[in-house]
């Protein structure tokens, strides 16, 4: 049987909508990295998982190599190149000192992530002293100036393509503000100035620079001291810059991750409140299903793609037909015809507008209004000014008044009726949890609503309701398995996983295919801790009595060998504890759970 | 197939007080038929009507009694002709009594099927039921009514009501009402269905689901709360999108005279290899897929990933318990299954309900790990939400929801409101203009929430369908427009609106919104490229749109489709002052032409929303002159030709001359323009 990848990804009757982030060549970033390998970087820790230290270059090294991996499933046209400074050893093509691109065989210095530079960029902590050290490259009475070094190297790395089809940024990781704090006044002074010039040169040509700064609880960052000027921060900006300096490692490497994506615009919409009174909004798609990339057919003998042909024959001539066809729908005995230009038509309702039509209360949101993934989306005094003040007005008195909007959004190929709801910001430790703005969501309509759970009691009596103990003995249940910090997509997807995990190894022609693990399998051990298990045997006893397990035998499924012993586990666990003792204590439980949320 | 047949009868009450609602009455039932020759070809439907001043039906003649109460069509499988039945329903000139025409309908059913296909006979009754039914000859109305209802669900029937009421019926009878619900109610409760209550037009449309969906279990199997503790369970889909339909492609190859032809498409799959210059066909034996893994083309077989992919075990399983507010409602990210116990066990009910309750009471859902199918390939996690049923003769349930993976989440940062500069942030007035627009434009006042997701049809499947009838009549028909009774979904309603012209007012007098003007070219022409397309579409007939929020899409000319939308956004074009000039010049022209080829002044309309937008343009750019000529050549033309319509149309939407207060330069004072059509005198047909 042949298997489309995208169906093994998806539910049988479902085709998710896929137009969002499909990404095209016509769209892609180059990205340098460049990571500052001094002393300092090494020298500098922070407490991380497991009361381990860690070095900044760790940091900086392990933020990398995860975009990586996220950039080769998800955006794989994008190029990269990773550039050291301040390092013993040089390598780039300027033959600059201090400067050092890492690279693997059969890659340019910037071009797309390929397995093996994921590989061995995954282990570069180890070799990295050995074969390109760090070396502070600014010295009192050295002309030399390695910052300055690397900014012209990763300029000229990005020399490749045209601004107009690409985003191009340097992404810079380091922990000194103050570069050319050992310098006196005279040398310092020329190099700050050739260093912002040479960085204002690169900005000039298109390039974006932008710092991620890392610090310690007991040294802030000062980003005035130098890299303001540098990367052109002033006022606001700057004061919004370093939010916070005590944050937790982890903290900081999830403020890192996110500031390595670029924002994509989805689409710029108007946004109809009034007449005459029409705001611009950008909608992004914050939330869409990754599935693995499409399948590329091989001549299996050459191992070379091949070309596939797509053709229209006329079932009754035989003929191949060039032209766009008709389309038709068989209805009233004869074949109703159809331009697609007619479709088109009838789909087309206030084109390309999101048309307010009133508000409602948040409870009027029903949780089974959903259909597809939401789409997030944000003001933009870019063609409209005064756009964002209208949109921060009605957002505040959205959430003051806990109400949504209807909207109806005229989308070309799905206009759909909708539902705005604002979402407040929400900040942890300095990094942003969530946005502010408007999630727009899909709202079905009559026909896509079914109402199964009113079609079976064909009795005369009463649906069957849980009275106030067994409501009470479900809730000490739910008590015991309860998760306190749960976020939404803690999970990493474990058939995406391993679908990677085997593509990596194929392509690095590797014997063994490495294990993955599923992160959402439930926390077997917890579940069977003595508390849990009782809260449940009390439960299971005030709805079932003594009759539960001769209803479990009378399932039709057959008990299968995994759950036989996972059953047997399960009854060993809980009489080999002390019950009373154990259960008072309640323990926590789900570890695997609780370990994820520090992800 | 032919035992899920559906046998319908429809018993629609077409009295007097009916008449407003009739035609959506007959866009609802003939888009029921519509859909059934395309989803259910075999279904078998009646027609009944009943407030017709003749009688028609089996009982009146074979016991007597049952007048006004007209079978318009016996039961038979769906065809073409009932839709036209069904659009051009007789309107009645008495009151009708329901409960006649129930048993009518169900003497109908039990004649043609005895006591077969139970469970597949439905009756569906719309009416406003404001009317007293007749008086029981023994018995009081309720037993009766008991009676027939009890006989009703003994046959395997079913009975769908549809009530409507508030600003569709006009003053009724409470007491009459209340019985009337009263009655209705016993039937629900007896053959368990459901009353829906209506009260719009729009609504309306949406209260019948025009489409059966065979319901179809995800997934029956245990929800295993622990190793130890599982409920039984079967998962259905709760809401699943109704999707355009699929059409077919049509080939027009085969000659006229060929009148077996299928017209049919076969879409065929060439796989080439290129090599150099030589192209060959490559057999399937000797292809093999590749994945792509960044630049790279990874071969596998499909034996190799059979032996290494990922398989998880069926089975539904719960991660843990968490509190509701760390589910955002914006991660939901598909279509909602419903989990209901695995019907008829009681201990499965009543532990579903526990822990339901429970969940509501301490505000808390479950992560649930889900494979719903052996051999599937992927996991689900989602969030299972309790659904505590309203009625008692339902269980409770739960709603369940997919959450996204990490892989699935972009978490871009975007900057805080505090971060702009004061000039972005409201102020308090504006913020006050803000909140009472949040409040006032409301859409579901006290417990009549309008645009409810149940009762709202899809406008475009509407269009669609409604489309396929006129084609099918006349094979080149014109996209209709969108039905008036569904402008309230896609637009806002009129009413409202109007109700609320201050809380508008306000918001237009503390918010100003204009072009930016140091917009750099490329950035526009990127806007451009990404609008193109959307500016063709017909215009709703409305001159809302203002200047200052249209796309800038370069128009050249004003065109025949669009000419407010064109004139609007070339007014707009800033690069070159003659813009204005020519917008307003090719835009007189456009009216001019429209009255001249008016046939019976079918184009006035259109013409007069193009009066609008060139009055506002000239008064924008103060520039009365071209538009005060053109309002006295129309009247001019008006008088001459003895036209009475279009003078009345341009003066009930205030479309007089600009007078000097409007724009400097105009040297009409707005007395003149106030009475500028009033002194029009046509002259006597010659």
């Amino acid at each position: 049987m042949d298997l489309d990848p995208e169906d093994v990804f998806k539910d049988e009757e479902d085709d998710p909508d896929n137009e969002f982030f499909q990404q095209s060549e016509s769209s892609k970033e180059y990205v340098v990295y460049l990571v500052d390998a001094s002393r300092k970087m090494f020298s500098t820790t922070c407490p991380g998982n497991d009361q381990k230290d860690e070095t900044h270059f760790h940091t900086a090294v392990s933020c990398i190599a995860g975009s990586l991996k996220t950039q080769i499933i998800s955006r794989s046209y994008d190029e990269v190149a990773i550039c050291f400074f301040n390092t013993r050893e040089k390598k780039n093509l300027q033959d600059l000192n201090g400067v050092f691109v890492f690279n693997v065989a059969e890659r340019e210095h910037l071009d797309r992530p390929t397995a093996r530079l994921i590989k061995e960029f995954d282990c570069i902590e180890e070799s990295f002293m050995r074969e390109i050290g760090s070396q502070y490259g600014i010295v009192p009475g050295s002309r030399e100036n390695s910052l300055y070094n690397a900014l012209w190297v990763a300029q000229a790395l990005l020399r490749k393509g045209s601004i107009k089809t690409a985003d191009k940024r340097i992404l810079l990781f380091t922990n000194e503000d103050d570069p050319f704090g050992s310098l006196q006044d005279a040398a310092k002074k020329d190099m700050t100035r050739t260093t912002l010039q040479r960085a204002k040169d690169a900005q000039d040509l298109g390039i974006s620079i932008e710092l991620l700064p890392l610090s310690r609880p007991d040294s802030e960052f000062n980003v005035s001291t130098f890299y303001a000027d540098l990367i052109g921060l002033d006022g606001e900006d700057l004061a919004q810059f370093m939010p916070s300096a005590s944050q937790k490692l982890e903290d900081m490497k999830d403020q890192l991750r996110k500031r390595m994506f670029t924002k994509r615009v989805v689409r710029r919409i108007g946004f109809h409140i009034a007449n005459g009174l029409s705001i611009e909004l950008n909608t992004y798609a914050l939330i869409r299903p990754t599935v693995p990339g499409a399948i590329t057919w091989l001549d299996s003998v050459t191992n070379h793609p091949l070309k596939t042909e797509r053709s229209l024959i006329c079932e009754d001539t035989g003929a191949l037909i060039q032209e766009p066809p008709k389309l038709f729908q068989p209805y009233r005995n004869e074949n109703v015809k159809f331009l697609p230009e007619e479709i088109a038509e009838i789909k087309r309702i206030s084109p390309g507008k999101l048309r307010l039509l009133g508000f409602k209360p948040l409870s009027c949101l029903k949780d089974y209004y959903n259909l597809r993934p939401s789409t997030f989306v944000y003001a933009s005094d870019q063609e409209v000014v005064g756009s964002t003040c209208i949109f921060i007005a009605l957002h505040r008195s959205m959430l003051k008044h806990n109400r949504f909007a209807v909207a109806y959004y005229g989308a070309s190929n799905h206009p759909q009726l909708v539902a705005l709801v604002a979402q407040d910001e929400i900040t942890s430790a300095g990094a942003q949890m969530e946005p502010p703005g408007m999630h727009m969501i899909y709202l079905p309509y009559s026909d896509d609503i079914r109402d199964d759970e009113e079609i079976f009691p064909d009795t005369e009596e009463d649906a069957p309701r849980a009275d106030e103990d067994q409501i009470q003995k479900a809730a000490a249940l739910i008590k015991r398995i309860y998760v306190k910090d749960f976020s939404a997509f803690q999970f990493a997807n474990p058939a995406l996983q391993r679908h990677y995990a085997v593509l990596q190894a194929l392509a690095l022609a590797e014997d063994d295919i490495p294990e993955t693990t599923d992160e959402t399998a439930p926390d077997e051990e917890g579940l069977t801790r003595p508390a849990v298990v009782r809260a449940a045997e009390a439960f299971k006893h005030s709805v079932y009595g003594d009759s539960y397990d001769e209803e479990s035998d009378m399932g039709k499924e057959k008990m299968s060998e995994a759950s036989r012993k996972r059953k047997a586990i399960a009854e060993n666990a809980a009489k080999d504890y002390d019950w009373g003792n154990l259960a008072d204590k309640g323990q926590p439980y789900l570890e695997r759970i609780q370990l994820n949320n520090s992800r | 197939m032919a035992r899920n047949k559906e046998k319908l009868v429809l018993l629609l009450d077409v009295g007097p007080s009916m008449h407003g609602v009739l035609s959506e009455v007959e866009k609802l039932c003939s888009m029921l038929v519509e859909k059934k020759l395309i989803f259910s070809k075999y279904d078998e439907l009646g027609v009944v009507v009943f407030g017709t001043e003749e009688s028609k039906n089996d009982l009146t003649t074979e016991v007597g009694g049952y007048q006004n109460i007209t079978v318009l069509q016996d039961i038979k499988v769906v065809d073409g002709d009932l839709v036209d039945t069904l659009q051009k329903l007789p309107r009645g000139r008495v009151d009708g009594d329901f409960l006649d025409a129930i048993v009518v309908g169900m003497d109908m059913l039990i004649k043609k099927y005895k006591d077969l296909h139970k469970g597949k006979k439905r009756l569906c009754l719309i009416t406003n039921a404001i009317h007293p039914i007749k008086d029981s000859f023994e018995g009081s109305k309720e037993d009766q009514v008991m009676t027939i209802a009890e006989q009703m669900a003994a046959q395997g029937m079913k009975i769908e009501s549809i009530v409507v009421r508030g600003r569709l019926s006009r003053d009724a009878n409470k007491g009459v009402m209340d019985e009337n619900d009263h009655l209705l109610s016993i039937f629900s409760k007896k053959t368990l269905t459901r009353i829906v209550y209506v009260d719009t037009p729009t609504s309306l449309l949406g209260a019948l689901k025009t489409r059966r969906v065979t319901p179809v279990t995800v997934f029956r199997g245990h929800l295993e709360l622990s190793p130890h503790m599982k409920i039984k369970v079967w998962v259905y889909k709760k809401t699943q999108e109704e999707k355009f339909p699929t059409l077919k492609k049509y080939s027009e190859k085969a000659p006229a005279s060929n009148k077996l032809a299928t017209h049919q498409v076969k879409v065929s799959y060439e796989y080439k290899s290129v090599d150099g210059s030589s192209t060959s066909v490559i057999p399937p034996e000797q292809r093999i897929k590749g994945y792509r893994y960044g630049p790279q083309v990874v071969p596998i077989s499909t034996a190799e990933w059979d032996a290494v992919k990922f398989k998880p075990e069926k089975g539904i399983k719960v991660l843990g318990f968490t509190d509701a507010s760390k589910i955002k409602r914006h991660c939901y990210m598909k279509d909602v299954y419903l989990f209901i116990a695995e019907p008829g066990n009681t201990r499965a009910t009543l532990a579903v309900s526990a822990i339901a309750r429970a969940m509501k009471e301490m505000n808390a859902v479950a992560i649930l790990r889900c494979v719903w199918r052996q051999g599937q390939q992927n996991v689900v996690v989602g969030v299972l939400t309790p659904n505590i049923s309203q009625n008692y003769k339902i269980p409770d349930s739960f709603y369940f929801n997919v959450l996204p993976f990490a892989e699935d989440v972009r978490e871009y940062q975007f900057p805080s409101f505090n971060s702009f500069p004061a000039s972005w942030q409201p102020n308090d007035q504006q913020q006050k203009a803000a909140d009472e627009l949040v409040q006032m434009l409301d859409l579901a006042p006290s417990g009549k929430e309008a645009l409810l997701p149940e009762f709202t049809p899809n406008p475009v499947l509407e269009r669609f369908y409604r489309h396929l009838e006129l084609k099918a009549k006349q094979p080149d028909a014109a996209v209709p427009p969108l039905d008036e009774t569904l402008k309230n979904i896609v637009e806002p309603d009129p009413e409202l609106v109007a109700e609320n012209k201050s809380v508008f007012d306000a918001l237009h007098r503390h918010f100003e919104l204009r072009q930016n003007p140091k917009l750099k070219k490329s950035s526009r022409q990127w806007y451009q490229e990404k609008q193109s397309g959307s500016n063709a579409h017909v215009s709703s007939g409305q001159a809302v749109n203002s200047i200052e929020n249209q796309p800038p899409v370069k128009i050249e000319k004003i065109g025949d489709l669009t000419p407010v939308q064109d004139f609007e956004a070339m007014m707009s074009q800033r690069d070159n002052p003659e813009w204005v000039e020519k917008a307003i010049k090719e835009l007189r022209e456009k009216i001019l032409a429209l009255l001249i080829h008016s046939d019976e002044g079918d184009k006035y309309q259109k013409a007069v929303e193009c009066v609008a937008a060139l009055r506002k343009g000239c008064i924008l750019e103060q520039e009365p002159g071209p538009y005060n000529d053109l309002m006295h050549h129309i009247r001019q033309y008006c008088e001459e030709k003895g036209i009475k319509s279009l003078p009345q149309l341009l003066a009930s939407r205030d479309l007089t001359l600009i007078s000097k207060s409007e724009a400097e330069d105009s040297d009409v004072t707005a007395e003149e323009a106030r009475s500028f059509f009033v002194k029009m005198e046509p002259k006597p047909d010659v």
